[in-house]
């Protein structure tokens, strides 16, 4: 009853919050929703099913890149929308192909070395992507009268869909599907074992973890009406990483704390670029080598915390 | 053919670069399973070192060479007490983790202290090109590709004839007979990156002429290297530099041949076709699963 | 036609042969025990059967079809049941979770699983099953809370979850006290009397002598000898093999 109350109180202060930012704040906020649902993605397929895919950005811009070129073609964005998600989800699945025999190291390359060959791809195939120079005027959607087209308008969609994006992965964790994630990635031979399928959870794992991240590109490309590679490189799937890494990886909470630190962090110190990368490359050693669960498990002790202190003071 | 030729003796004496890199990969993860994300940082950090000794501080050559060695030792060191120590027992994925970390605070650590421009740094060797009938080629290629080959060279003997090489050997065929032989494992593991970062720092002072001197150097370079590492077979030193021709011939000859426009990008197609055909690497030992 | 058949199953490690030619029948209903010295090639036979690992050469048949080089979780999931020497749980999840995870597999279909809940036959069961292994107070803990014995029991339980037609033990009471040790005879006992029918390697003789009725023993991967307990016993091959034959 609490909780929900608690999570009651949170979306009726994101409904709000428009209210009181600015134009370029709101913006953060908005983005942050984006980044929220391909950091969901990858802690499915990092977090919880434990196969390393340092490609989400990928992911990513396969979901922008198809809402790009197919609004520019006159396709709804309602059609297009669930379309970039699948569309990144059947790639995710033929990325998977290799996490059925390599793990870890090997799989982490790998999947850096698609990531740099789908950006080459993005940069040099202008004919389809735009090259270098991208696609621009990209429109925002709009539903019988109601428009999408405002800042405002728009970032209420993104909250929609954001929370969306969170239920459906609660459901998902709490699935079977869920349960054979974490199998996979705690034991394989034990999953084996009982008659898991390694060769579908797996695949499944990153074309679930991808169609996330497709349908985060699909909101992204509308979000900044115009994209171009620069926003898919490698380093934007470090990034991915370093929020689920932060939050705490296998944990609901975690890519959405780590999203909004990763996020909005830089802007509320105003921080160059570098700085911030570089404070978040030490933060990544920091967790790895003192808090390998990632912040939740700060949360974690809040929680347990402040129930034990009502109970002392009867 | 001249045109052939000349690709060949560019392509061999960037790929023997790589290979050194790929070596120290190599070591450190036979001896301690740790595969370091960051070794592109470790060469792309002497490489300001040197610029700081020699062309900054204006120390001659040889002291400056030296000085660069012994700072890349250090952070070897330094880099085995404070972090890898405590992940190893974490697993794979915990120390691929830190030590992208690593190479992100190393990169734009260096971007932030010093500069984001591109340092130039004088050549080692003449470039002034030498012409041998149709063939015309820089002397540079050709005095990397000797020194580094004896580095090499020394380095194996080194591994094979000496005491401490045959413990290091022992290491990475068993940690545990080592230690039953009396060979004192964590020491080794600490000289194995020790001599992994002097490896990258010495690569660091034969590439900066060519590559120049750039705090996102290390991404280029970390990356070919394990690259090179997994074409040509992690199990063995051979299998590094192998690996390092491969890629250094593959992406010259492409660029050549093919089209530069996918240069960089073909090393990575190159990777994913040795993964599918032998995946164990051109001259690596297939291990048994289980 | 025999539940399980081997036909000429070896597997070579390198130069080593750890299973040579081995033909091996279980009859439906059989309880059978398959013993040897360590490294006799026992654990091996069990991997190569369900596919561990593939062996090097032999044909493997189920229900009179052939699942040889079948992947191990299909293998798993035509209704063979199978512990690992080194105990395999999900130490990070949850007994009871772990319970359900061992059954969840053999029902629906794979879209199917995303959208329903564990069948309320399956709960009911994986109760049972802990409860008579005295482990149900546990079933909120964390697999790796518990001691040896307790793991080894979940790992027990957990293949029993689906009822397998076929399964296949590895030293399924070893480490298991003695008390607990007559529990799970009497209860492979049961589940046979139901119709299940039992491979297990053991090397405690008590346990092998009292519930098999049929011993196979195995030195150096090959079937040095095959029979009924009594003849085992007496059988100075196998006297030779566990004892070293004196020169």
């Amino acid at each position: 009853m609490i909780r929900w109350l608690f999570w009651g109180i949170i979306v009726a202060i994101l409904c709000v919050l428009p209210r009181f930012l600015g134009d370029y704040t709101l913006y953060v906020v908005s983005l942050t929703y984006v980044y929220v649902t391909v950091a969901i993605g990858l802690n499915l397929t990092l977090g919880y099913a434990n196969q390393v895919s340092l490609c989400h950005a990928s992911f990513f811009g396969i979901g922008a890149y198809t809402m790009g070129l197919l609004l520019a073609q006159g396709w709804s964005f309602w059609l297009i929308l669930p379309l970039s998600g699948i569309f990144a989800g059947l790639f995710g699945a033929v990325i998977g192909f290799p996490a059925l025999k390599w793990k870890d190291h090997y799989l982490a390359l790998i999947t850096i070395a698609i990531n740099i060959i789908t950006f080459f791809v993005m940069m040099q195939e202008s004919w389809l992507t735009g090259g270098p120079t991208g696609v621009s005027g990209i429109t925002r959607p709009s539903i019988g009268s109601l428009s999408f087209t405002s800042d405002i308008n728009y970032y209420y969609l993104l909250l929609v869909l954001f929370i969306l994006a969170i239920l459906a992965s609660i459901w998902i964790v709490n699935s079977k599907w869920g349960r054979a994630f974490r199998a996979i990635g705690l034991n394989e031979l034990a999953a084996r074992g009982h008659g898991i399928s390694s060769f579908n959870y797996k695949l499944l794992a990153f074309a679930v973890g991808a169609f996330f991240a497709g349908v985060g590109g699909g909101l992204f490309a509308p979000l900044l009406r115009y994209i171009s590679p620069d926003a898919f490189t490698f380093f934007i799937s470090l990034e991915f990483l370093i929020m689920i890494v932060i939050g705490g990886m296998g944990r609901i909470e975690g890519p959405i704390i780590g999203a909004i630190i990763v996020v909005m962090g830089p802007e509320v110190l105003r921080m160059a670029e570098a700085a911030y990368l570089i404070v978040y490359s030490l933060i990544l050693i920091l967790v790895m080598l003192f808090m390998r669960g990632g912040l939740v498990i700060v949360l974690d002790r809040l929680r347990e915390a402040i129930p034990a202190r009502i109970g002392s003071r009867r | 053919m001249a045109n052939f030729i000349q690709l060949l003796i560019g392509g061999v004496s960037m790929g023997i670069l790589y290979g050194v890199v790929a070596i120290g990969f190599v070591l450190l993860w036979q001896t301690s399973q740790t595969i370091n994300f960051g070794q592109g940082e470790l060469v792309m950090v002497p490489m300001f070192l040197m610029v700081a000794l020699h062309i900054v501080l204006k120390i001659p050559f040889w002291p400056s060479f030296v000085l660069t060695l012994l700072g890349s030792g250090i952070m070897g060191y330094l880099f085995e007490r404070l972090m890898i120590r405590k992940l190893l027992p974490g697993g794979v994925l915990v120390i691929v983790i830190a030590t992208l970390g690593l190479s992100g605070f190393l990169r734009y650590g260096m971007q932030i202290a010093w500069t984001p421009q591109t340092l130039f740094f004088p050549h080692l060797f003449s470039t002034k090109p030498i012409e041998l009938g149709d063939i015309i080629f820089s002397p540079e290629d050709i005095w990397n590709i000797v020194l580094i080959s004896v580095i090499i060279i020394v380095l194996h003997l080194c591994i094979k004839r000496t005491k401490l090489g045959m413990a290091m050997q022992a290491v990475a065929q068993s940690r545990e007979t080592a230690e039953l032989m009396g060979i004192n494992v964590r020491h080794i593991i600490t000289l194995v990156f020790v001599l992994n970062s002097v490896l990258a720092g010495t690569a660091a002072v034969f590439a900066a002429p060519i590559f120049f001197v750039r705090y996102d150097i290390g991404i280029f370079l970390g990356v070919k290297a394990f690259v090179a590492a997994i074409i040509g077979g992690f199990n063995q030193i051979r299998g590094a530099l192998v690996g390092g021709l491969t890629v250094g011939l593959a992406e010259t000859f492409a660029a050549a041949y093919i089209t530069t426009a996918y240069r960089d990008a073909f090393v990575m197609i190159l990777l994913l076709v040795v993964l599918l055909i032998k995946p164990e690497g051109i001259v690596g030992i297939k291990e048994e699963a289980y | 036609m025999p539940l399980l058949e081997t036909q000429k199953m070896t597997k070579d490690f390198y130069k080593l042969r750890a299973v040579s030619q081995l033909d091996f029948q279980v009859e439906r209903g059989e309880i059978v025990a398959v013993i040897g010295p360590n490294g006799s090639g026992k654990s091996t036979f069990f991997n190569c059967v369900t596919h561990i690992y593939p062996a090097t050469a032999g044909r493997v048949y189920y229900q009179e079809r052939d699942i040889t080089g079948l992947p191990t979780d299909k293998i798993i999931r035509l209704g063979v049941g199978r512990t690992f020497q080194l105990i395999q749980l999900f130490l990070e999840m949850t007994v009871f979770e772990n319970m359900l995870l061992s059954v969840q597999e053999h029902r629906g279909t794979l879209l199917s699983r995303l959208f329903t809940k564990d069948d309320s036959g399956d709960v009911e069961r994986a109760h049972e099953i802990l409860e008579f292994l005295y482990i149900s107070h546990l079933k909120d803990e964390l697999a790796s809370n518990l001691s040896y014995g307790q793991q080894k029991l979940l790992d027990f339980g957990m293949v029993l979850m689906p009822r397998p037609e076929l399964v296949l033990l590895d030293e399924p009471t070893s480490g298991v006290e003695m008390e607990m040790r007559g529990r799970i005879m009497d209860y492979i006992r049961e589940l046979n009397k139901q119709g299940q029918t039992f491979v297990v390697i053991e090397h405690n003789m008590d346990v092998v002598m009292n519930l098999c009725e049929r011993i196979i023993v195995l030195d150096y991967g090959e079937k040095i000898a095959e029979g009924r307990p009594e003849e085992i016993q007496t059988n100075q091959r196998v006297i030779d093999a566990y004892f070293g034959v004196e020169e």
